[in-house]
């Protein structure tokens, strides 16, 4: 009964990487959007140009890219946990649901083929940031931006899966994205440090999760920081834990 | 020890009642068929069976393990293929069958052997390597079933497993089930509103109607019950004509339903010269049409249900609309 678990697992992961390799659309169209933010973004606010709170050596772009990235893992990461939707829709849930497996292996399996997902348009992105001359400070800082994008990736992941336990169908897709994801993205301080939001709407800022994932990108990407890189990894830890359980939780109660 | 013990199995969806204490069992290597309308229960009983749903009340076996105490014996045991379509139509036939031999724990060469097999026993050889998207209903059909069968279940259930196809597939289909029941001798479970299919497939049916079996047995038992010859007959005013076959001392049985009045009867062909000498001018009716025929299994489900499988759906269909 174990090995089926892990190969449970396994094939989860598999079939993402075949349908993610396969939709050369779904790719294209999930870089174009970050790919013109970095562009007209980057090239509109010319280099010297230099917001409250950011460092004065410092081009916009630097402080941009590693938002950016963080916003092409909030994205990607959240719609391959609300794609258990379009497994419902499709019928093929129900294939999942009668198996012989532990529900959590299914959840852990959507969850790695998801992160590998992730991880190669956050790389993608931040290779077209390399040309556009954006500039990683070390190895060490690059490893450890990988783990942000990680964690940032596992817990949206996780908050997907429990969203799309709790939706009866698709139509309610579009305002989970405008009323809960982008208010995430905006919040998180991708384009501007948070500091410059008035106290009020910074409270927002605050319990966004991903307002420590850019944080901590920047910190490993341009050594820019407004936390402490520790408190940016333990936020983001707790928040993938809570979310990985609460998905599990909640995709295991689910009826087809 | 049969494949199947249903016992007074209870289901309620929002005070709704979708299955009505029914308690049947399925024995080994048998095509068992629930015959019935939409909505009767029919999909929420196989739900239940293969554990994606969990009973209100009673129990119910599947090769001997409880369905809510063993799940994972009891979905290692079935294969199922449902009324929509279940396959991720992003990838090819041969890889939807590997996904679902992992799921089930296949070792490497098992898998590659038994996708073979069933690949073969549904002829969809050549076309494994296809994206399922590029397939026709029916061979999404088919790669269904034969996945439902890869990892050598006991049991296959199938949830109306010709709903959507052209009669020509569906002939395909009902061979490919009796091959594979012989073949393999498994045990198939199927659900459908056809009555023709149940007829040709089933060796044992069970009508099903509200949520309640109304009779179980095989189709020709199903069939003797009425026995003989049926007589239909369209007349006005049809009550008139009630009224007066009623009173034959030959008609066994009489039932009505939309324009037509059914009347069972032993050696129909002698029977239509007695019905001519009834004078119309007389009674007050007009017979328009008569049509002798050997009962079948829709004149048993009007007999047990008091209607035809066609006017249950039509009166349904017209519920939803005023639910809406």
């Amino acid at each position: 009964m174990k090995s089926n678990n892990l190969q449970a697992i396994y094939i989860m992961w598999l079939r993402e990487m075949k349908r993610f390799l396969r939709s050369k659309s779904r790719v294209v169209g999930s870089l174009m959007v970050p790919f013109f933010f970095l562009l007209f973004m980057g090239l509109g606010f010319k280099s010297g140009f230099n917001l409250p709170g950011m460092p004065q050596e410092a081009n916009y772009i630097d402080f941009l890219v590693p938002g950016i990235i963080g916003m092409t893992i909030l994205f990607t990461s959240t719609f391959a946990g609300i794609s258990v939707l379009w497994d419902r829709e499709f019928g093929f849930l129900k294939e999942i649901m009668v198996a012989p497996v532990r529900r959590s292996a299914v959840v852990l399996g959507r969850i790695a083929g998801g992160i590998t997902t992730s991880l190669i348009q956050g790389i993608l992105i931040l290779i077209i940031s390399l040309f556009m001359g954006f500039q990683i400070i070390s190895f060490f800082g690059l490893v450890l931006a990988f783990l942000f994008m990680f964690l940032i990736s596992v817990g949206f992941i996780g908050f997907g899966i429990a969203i799309a336990s709790k939706m009866k169908d698709i139509h309610g897709f579009s305002l989970i994205m405008q009323f809960i994801i982008f208010p995430i993205f905006i919040l998180s301080g991708a384009f501007f440090p948070v500091t410059n939001l008035p106290s009020w709407l910074r409270l927002f800022s605050y319990i966004d999760p991903l307002t420590y994932g850019a944080d901590g990108l920047r910190a490993s990407l341009i050594s820019f920081s407004q936390f402490p890189i520790f408190l940016d990894l333990i936020s983001l830890f707790i928040f993938g834990f809570l979310m990985v359980i609460l998905g599990t939780y909640l995709f295991a109660k689910m009826e087809v | 020890m049969p494949d199947i013990e249903i016992k007074n199995l209870i289901k309620d969806f929002n005070g709704l009642r979708a299955v009505n204490n029914i308690s049947f069992e399925v024995k080994e290597g048998e095509i068992f068929g629930l015959l019935g309308p939409n909505g009767a229960g029919k999909t929420t009983t196989i739900k239940i069976l293969a554990t994606l749903l969990k009973p209100t009340k009673g129990e119910a076996k599947v090769c001997g393990f409880d369905i809510l105490k063993q799940k994972d014996e009891v979905r290692n045991s079935i294969g199922i293929v449902f009324q929509e379509p279940a396959l991720d139509n992003r990838l090819t036939g041969r890889e939807n069958l590997d996904f679902h031999a992992r799921l089930y724990g296949l070792s490497k060469e098992i898998r590659q052997r038994r996708m073979k097999e069933v690949l073969n026993l549904v002829g969809l050889e050549d076309k494994a390597d296809v994206l399922v998207i590029n397939y026709s209903g029916g061979m999404q059909r088919r790669l269904e079933i034969a996945r439902g069968l890869m990892h050598y279940p006991k049991v296959l259930f199938l949830d109306e497993p010709t709903l959507g196809l052209d009669p020509q597939t569906r002939h395909h289909i009902w061979d490919y089930i009796l091959k594979l029941n012989q073949k393999e001798r498994i045990t198939i479970i199927l659900t459908t509103h056809y009555m023709e299919e149940a007829d040709y497939l089933c060796q044992r049916v069970g009508i099903i109607d509200f949520g309640k079996i109304a009779a179980l047995d095989t189709p020709q038992n199903l069939k003797n019950i009425l026995g003989g010859d049926v007589i239909s007959i369209e007349a006005v005013p049809q009550k008139a004509a009630f009224e007066i076959f009623k009173k034959l001392p030959w008609v066994k049985r009489i039932k009505q339903y939309s324009n037509f009045i059914n009347l069972n009867v032993e050696r129909g062909e002698n029977k239509i010269p007695l019905l001519m000498k009834i004078d119309p001018k007389e009674e007050a009716f007009k017979v328009k049409t008569v049509n002798l025929r050997k009962p079948t299994l829709e004149d048993v489900f009007l007999h047990f249900t008091g209607k035809t499988i066609r006017e249950t759906e039509a009166s349904q269909s017209e519920k939803n609309k005023i639910r809406r």
